[in-house]
């Protein structure tokens, strides 16, 4: 269990993370979310001691990590996959690793094996491509078979088998009753994995839920009609109170009325309607909207000039298109 | 215990931990990384290499060259002329000392090394044993091998220079201690800067290049700061000879060379242990 309580990092002028207060509970995957920047990284440099939080303070199960006895045996993290001294070989980097915590040496070479390095085991690791190093990574997080697990973006440069690996182990580890605390900016990816969701942007909580309820709190249905008259069905939906937006030449997408209410309003005023159909609000969609939020919320404090939220929100709307670019591409 | 259908299955069980990770496992691990890495084999062995082929060089071509007789010999320093390679071999060692460990900011390896052991004395200590016996290891073989080698040059000439002359073993053990001690002087100088480039730089400015600034200074300045430079300082105990007034004696000079070492070593330690990682 990691909990942090009003953590604060601020980095000179720059608050990198801002009065944080969460708990990551065990036996599940624990989502943690923002856009690019939001501070996530930070936060799990802060948990880990990396860094020492300007206020406020985090735990692993009731202590600070530096505190732990055996620290490969309560937390395995993976923060940056290049983290790595390229000279030296897997190997040596795990064994030199494992004797700090000392494990036993046994373990080194099956912890390659599991996460399908064998064969490189002597070689350096700077030949490593990305999704080998991400893999290295994760053999040091697991070689103490610790209690608590951080990924840092773990799907990173990895391929679709990889990242398909990855989220298994992940929720095998929780299902052991391990907790597992994985950062994204890839909302899909949460949405593949995680049970829990901690959302963050500019470096303050903007959420703590499930992920059913996170969409279900930040997202509203949206409905697709397709009719030859839909300048005609818009004004009327616009009448009714609800919003209807363009959806190509011929279609509309509505929010804020129901499937029922479109299609009877249609049925009355004589229109054809050639499609009705809901679109699934996805953690994309209500992310997105979330985090335009707290964009909007700190562009309104003194000092943040208006043109950086600008730039922030085109960012989180980037971040979404690559997004499901990369979900599109699998 | 654990099944394969678990996610670390095929991993031997481990022991139940007793005890905490402490200062033994750190110094395995700094064993480990230390003989893991080429650039150990490249610094230490450039060093052996430079040192004794250019201390070697010097002393067999004067003494099968020169013209002085063994008589005129006899009251130079031959112990100090044998080992004058350390002049260059300080420097590599510098290097050696730099990089065990600006080579971890370089390469990011820290913030691995503290997620394993975030209790950073532990890892700071420990690392400073090792890269301290390797390179005292190193520098009395160095030392060793080039007055044995060079003094024979000098027997061959009619000088009587053994390990037996008078402060020879003091010198040919000095030898290795004062590069050792630069070792950890860059050692020291690379926790404060977390930079090999700079590290290096200040290690050689204040090995080196000072004591070639100062004589710019005029003379009567010199008299009075020359002696406490860390190379004059240092220098000493690989000496058989101490000008009086001029120089520190072997003992005293080693110990002003080691304050510089040890203040560096303290400042890196602070850094370490307080800085961000």
């Amino acid at each position: 269990m990691i909990e942090a309580n009003g953590l604060t990092k601020r980095y000179g002028e720059r608050l990198a993370v801002d009065n944080l207060t969460f708990t990551v509970k065990p036996g599940q995957v624990t989502g943690f979310l923002g856009p690019n920047g939001a501070g996530k990284s930070t936060t799990m440099r802060l948990i880990l001691g990396l860094d020492a939080p300007t206020s406020g303070t985090v735990t692993i199960d009731g202590r600070p990590f530096s505190k732990v006895a055996y620290p490969m045996r309560e937390v395995g993290a993976l923060l940056d996959a290049k983290a790595i001294h390229g000279g030296r070989s897997a190997y040596n980097h795990l064994l030199c690793l494992a004797q700090t915590n000392n494990l036993p040496k046994a373990r080194v070479g099956q912890a390659l094996e599991l996460v399908g390095l064998s064969e490189v085991a002597k070689k350096r690791s700077r030949g490593f491509s990305l999704g080998m190093g991400q893999r290295l990574g994760i053999a040091a997080a697991l070689l103490g078979d610790p209690k608590v697990l951080m990924f840092d973006e773990p799907v990173n440069g990895l391929d679709p088998e990889g990242i398909l690996w990855i989220r298994n182990l992940m929720k095998m580890l929780a299902a052991e009753g391990r907790t597992v605390f994985v950062s994204s900016h890839l909302m899909s990816e949460m949405e593949n994995t995680a049970e829990h969701l901690i959302v963050i942007g500019r470096g303050r909580l903007v959420a703590d839920c499930t992920v059913q309820e996170f969409i279900d709190a930040n997202s509203e249905l949206t409905i697709r009609v397709r009719t030859p008259e839909s300048q005609r069905l818009a004004a009327l939906v616009t009448a009714k109170g609800g919003a209807a937006a363009p959806d190509g030449a011929d279609a509309l997408r509505i929010t804020k009325l129901g499937m029922t209410e479109i299609g009877d309003l249609a049925f009355d005023n004589q229109i054809r309607v050639h499609e009705l159909s809901p679109i699934q609000a996805s953690l994309e969609q209500a992310f997105m909207e979330l985090t335009k939020d707290s964009v909007e919320y700190h562009a309104a404090v003194p000092g943040q000039p208006a043109r950086g939220a600008v730039a922030d929100a085109a960012g989180v709307a980037a971040d979404v298109v690559s997004g499901a670019m990369q979900q599109g591409g699998r | 215990m654990t099944t394969n259908t678990s996610a670390l299955g095929g991993l031997t069980a481990l022991p139940p931990a007793s005890g905490r990770a402490g200062f033994g496992g750190a110094l395995r691990s700094e064993w480990t990384k230390i003989r893991s890495v080429r650039s150990t084999m490249w610094t230490l062995g450039s060093a052996t290499v430079v040192t004794i082929g250019i201390s070697v060089l010097g002393n067999w071509g004067r003494a099968n060259h020169g013209d002085a007789t063994a008589a005129q010999l006899a009251h130079e320093d031959l112990t100090q002329r044998s080992l004058f390679g350390i002049i260059l071999g300080q420097l590599i060692m510098v290097v050696f000392g730099a990089m065990a460990i600006t080579s971890e900011y370089s390469t990011g390896m820290i913030r691995t090394s503290l997620t394993a052991q975030p209790r950073r004395a532990s890892v700071f200590w420990s690392k400073l044993l090792v890269v301290s016996a390797v390179a005292f290891v190193v520098g009395e073989v160095i030392s060793f091998v080039s007055f044995l080698i060079d003094s024979s040059f000098w027997r061959a000439k009619g000088v009587d220079l053994t390990l037996s002359s008078p402060h020879a073993m003091q010198a040919v053990v000095g030898g290795g201690l004062y590069l050792a001690g630069s070792a950890i002087l860059a050692f020291g100088l690379g926790a404060i800067l977390r930079h090999t480039a700079g590290a290096i730089t200040s290690g050689v400015g204040l090995l080196f290049v000072l004591t070639i600034l100062v004589n710019f200074l005029p003379q009567s300045w010199q008299n009075h700061l020359d002696k406490w430079l860390p190379f004059n300082s240092g220098g000493q105990v690989w000496s058989t000879q101490h000008v009086p007034g001029t120089d520190l004696g072997a003992w005293t000079g080693f110990g002003v060379f080691l304050i510089y070492g040890i203040v560096a070593v303290a400042l890196g330690g602070y850094v370490f242990r307080t800085r961000d990682a």
